[in-house]
């Protein structure tokens, strides 16, 4: 009966591999998997680079965030450990340079014209949104929602090589596709069909301060610039969960060892 | 209680007033640290003191994070984010509870798999195993609760796909459905009895587990044998041996808990958690977490909802038929040569049903690992309930009935001291 079982499986398993062989085929049209970037903040003892977070940040003012908000993070995130780490003279004059929705002192939010009475921000105010709402950012940008940025790196599967991949993804449609108007062509979005138009369209776009040591600013650098910038503000606190992680993993390790040798010495005298 | 020679005995004035009161420390040195436990238990049998612990840790991160947490549908989602980035560790609380619970279901489903192969839901165990499912599906609808609560797409949409199962309940279907919702929609009242619910049945779990716990004290533990422990040299106290043993795999699964945690909090969430939970843009592909992907593979393998809700529940509550449908007078399959393959077939059948409901619901080929098999997703996983059905409707009363057992030995110290003289394991006689 044993020996009929093990017949059983075995037939079972040639089944199996006669399934293989058939590779799936390519489709024209399907989304291209994202390119794969070594990026500095993988691993467990993964760290961003300070003047790389500083560089996309720069690249996100100035490029993305005319229309993408980021409704999560707040001016003095900028001068947190494990960020960009402005200083925070830094910081403030990043924020005192933006301008914010407020109150006056009567609790009014519009002046005696209608138009938003506004201050310059504070560390403590979160970056204003580049439309006052949705309807607002889809009538300037042809019925399309720019998706807030706040979490976009994880809200994306392989979210850092996936934005990285989209940037640097544009190209011409081929000839036999079929592009519909005000739509542009990228082979990393579903579709290939993407609102956006290419955002990081020439070297030097965004400049970099020269002096800093910091790399030329062609569209590649910029692009993997702002994907750290993103994957920091997806998880501003990553530097600190991996060296927590880190400390917790040699104490779990070293009690495991311990609590092994206590159990081997008392079960040592019981037959088991 | 099982075996026990119980000795407790209070030593200064006030544990002597308060045992003839409450005999409460009476209860707990007799359940924690003197039960009588085989002394032949490995490793699978670790499982229940990491599923208490990890119960606690559960409840624990909960109750600090619901301090912070805002259950309304335009709160929701910031306030989680809020709390991995403005509140101390708040990062640490959710990713440990998000993580915890998946943790929670490794470690629930190998103890219902130890059970089912060392045969643990056999008599007189029984209302232990009842009690174990019990405590499964209330863990089943407080992840699926819990879900809910961050308000990403899969949360609302998840929502929407478990809470309409009820809307296939001929007649009043859609009234049960809507007095889920507590509205026409899945929104804002759902979400808050959600949150409601949530933090409840926590609480009754911790409650049924003591009722798991007094149900395993009073037959004792099962054990890789499968046989009775016959006396006082068969069993050793729970403490210290067993406090140390299960120590140490504690901390063993702590590592593994940690390294998700720490270092890959989300591989097991699905990316669009992280959109804000929107009703006008349906996710291209509605994936349940991990731990309920074979049961939704056997739902949609029927076209019908109705008839797919009913195979789904039926899935789960056939296990609570298995004490009478395993007709075998053994109870591990260690002495079961032909169970035991068809446990491992079983196994096999539940991780493909699981790969199967992770896959786009359509009915193409499968692609298996990047390789495409000739067989249809619909067919491959209709084929695969009904085996799932046929394991424990008749594989099991069948094969209980015509298999000869291997022998099986007279008692638990005979068979430690066989293995340690190398020889061979003395069988009972018949």
């Amino acid at each position: 009966m044993g020996a009929m079982m093990k017949l059983k499986l075995l037939g079972v398993l040639a089944l199996a591999l006669g399934f293989a062989g058939n590779a799936v085929a390519e489709d024209a049209h399907a989304v291209k998997a994202p390119k794969t970037v070594t990026w500095s903040w993988e691993g467990p003892f993964g760290h961003f680079d300070r003047q790389q977070l500083q560089r996309g940040y720069l690249v996100y003012k100035e490029v993305c965030a005319s229309c993408h908000s980021m409704h999560l993070m707040a001016f003095r995130n900028l001068s947190q450990p494990g960020g960009p780490e402005f200083t925070v003279a830094q910081m403030k004059a990043i924020a005192a340079s933006v301008q914010v929705n407020t109150l006056d002192d009567k609790g009014e939010a519009f002046d005696d014209k209608g138009a938003a009475i506004q201050r310059p921000a504070t560390s403590a105010d979160r970056f204003p949104p580049p439309f006052a709402n949705e309807l607002a950012a889809r009538a300037a940008n042809n019925n399309a929602y720019p998706p807030d940025l706040s979490v976009i790196i994880k809200a994306r599967p392989n979210g850092a090589n996936y934005v990285y991949s989209l940037l640097t993804g544009y190209s011409e449609a081929p000839a036999d596709f079929q592009l519909l108007p005000g739509l542009n062509y990228n082979e990393y979005f579903p579709n290939h069909q993407i609102a956006m138009p290419q955002p990081l369209a020439s070297d030097g776009q965004v400049t970099y301060a020269p002096d800093a040591g910091n790399p030329a600013a062609t569209i590649d650098q910029m692009a993997k610039d702002v994907v750290a910038y993103l994957t920091w503000a997806s998880e501003p606190k990553m530097e600190e969960r991996k060296e927590l992680g880190v400390k917790v993993m040699i104490f779990l390790v070293l009690l495991s060892v311990l609590l092994f040798l206590a159990y081997r010495q008392l079960w040592k005298d019981v037959d088991h | 209680m099982a075996h026990g020679n119980y000795s407790y005995k209070p030593t200064n004035a006030f544990t002597k007033w308060l045992d003839s009161r409450l005999p409460i420390i009476r209860l707990l040195d007799e359940t924690m640290l003197q039960f009588p436990t085989p002394k032949n238990l490995n490793m699978w049998f670790t499982f229940g003191g990491i599923l208490t612990f990890m119960l606690v840790v559960q409840i624990v991160s909960g109750i600090v994070l619901a301090m912070h947490y805002v259950p309304h549908e335009t709160l929701a989602f910031d306030s989680v984010e809020r709390i991995m980035r403005d509140v101390n560790y708040g990062w640490l609380m959710r990713y440990m509870h998000s993580n915890g619970a998946s943790m929670f279901f490794v470690a629930v489903y190998l103890h219902i798999f130890r059970g089912l192969y060392y045969g643990s839901f056999k008599a007189p165990r029984e209302v232990l195993w009842l009690l174990g499912i019990v405590i499964y599906l209330l863990m089943m609808a407080t992840g699926f609760l819990g879900y809910t609560l961050p308000w990403g797409q899969m949360s609302f949409w998840g929502a929407t796909v478990i809470t309409n199962f009820f809307s296939a309940i001929p007649l009043i279907g859609e009234s049960i459905t809507q007095w889920l919702w507590g509205s026409f929609a899945v929104d804002n009242s759902t979400l808050q009895r959600f949150f409601s619910l949530h933090y409840l049945l926590p609480f009754v779990i911790a409650g049924v587990v003591v009722l798991h716990i007094w149900a395993l004290h009073v037959p004792g533990n099962n054990n890789p044998l499968g046989i009775d422990v016959k006396g006082p040299q068969d069993t050793v106290p729970f403490h210290p041996y067993y406090t140390t043993k299960d120590g140490f795999w504690i901390a063993v699964f702590l590592i593994v808990f940690s390294y998700f945690i720490f270092f890959n909090p989300n591989a097991l969430g699905h990316s669009d958690n992280y959109i804000p939970a929107n009703r006008l843009a349906t996710p291209a592909h509605i994936v349940p977490e991990w731990y309920y992907l074979p049961l939704y593979a056997i739902l949609r393998s029927v076209p019908d909802k109705l008839i797919g809700v009913i195979l789904m529940f039926t899935a789960i509550l056939v296990w609570a038929l298995l004490p009478w449908l395993d007709t075998s007078r053994v109870r591990s399959n260690n002495f079961r040569p032909i169970m035991r393959q068809f446990f491992w077939i079983l196994m096999v059948v539940i991780f493909l049903l699981g790969y199967l409901g992770a896959q786009t619901a359509d009915d193409t080929n499968l692609v298996f690992f990047g390789v495409e098999l000739p067989i249809g997703k619909l067919i491959l996983s209709q084929l695969l309930t009904f085996y799932y059905f046929a394991h424990f409707f008749v594989i099991t009363p069948f094969v209980g009935l015509f298999e000869t057992p291997n022998p099986v030995p007279e008692s638990i110290s005979k068979a430690v001291l066989a293995k340690k003289n190398g020889g061979a394991v003395p069988a009972a006689a018949e």
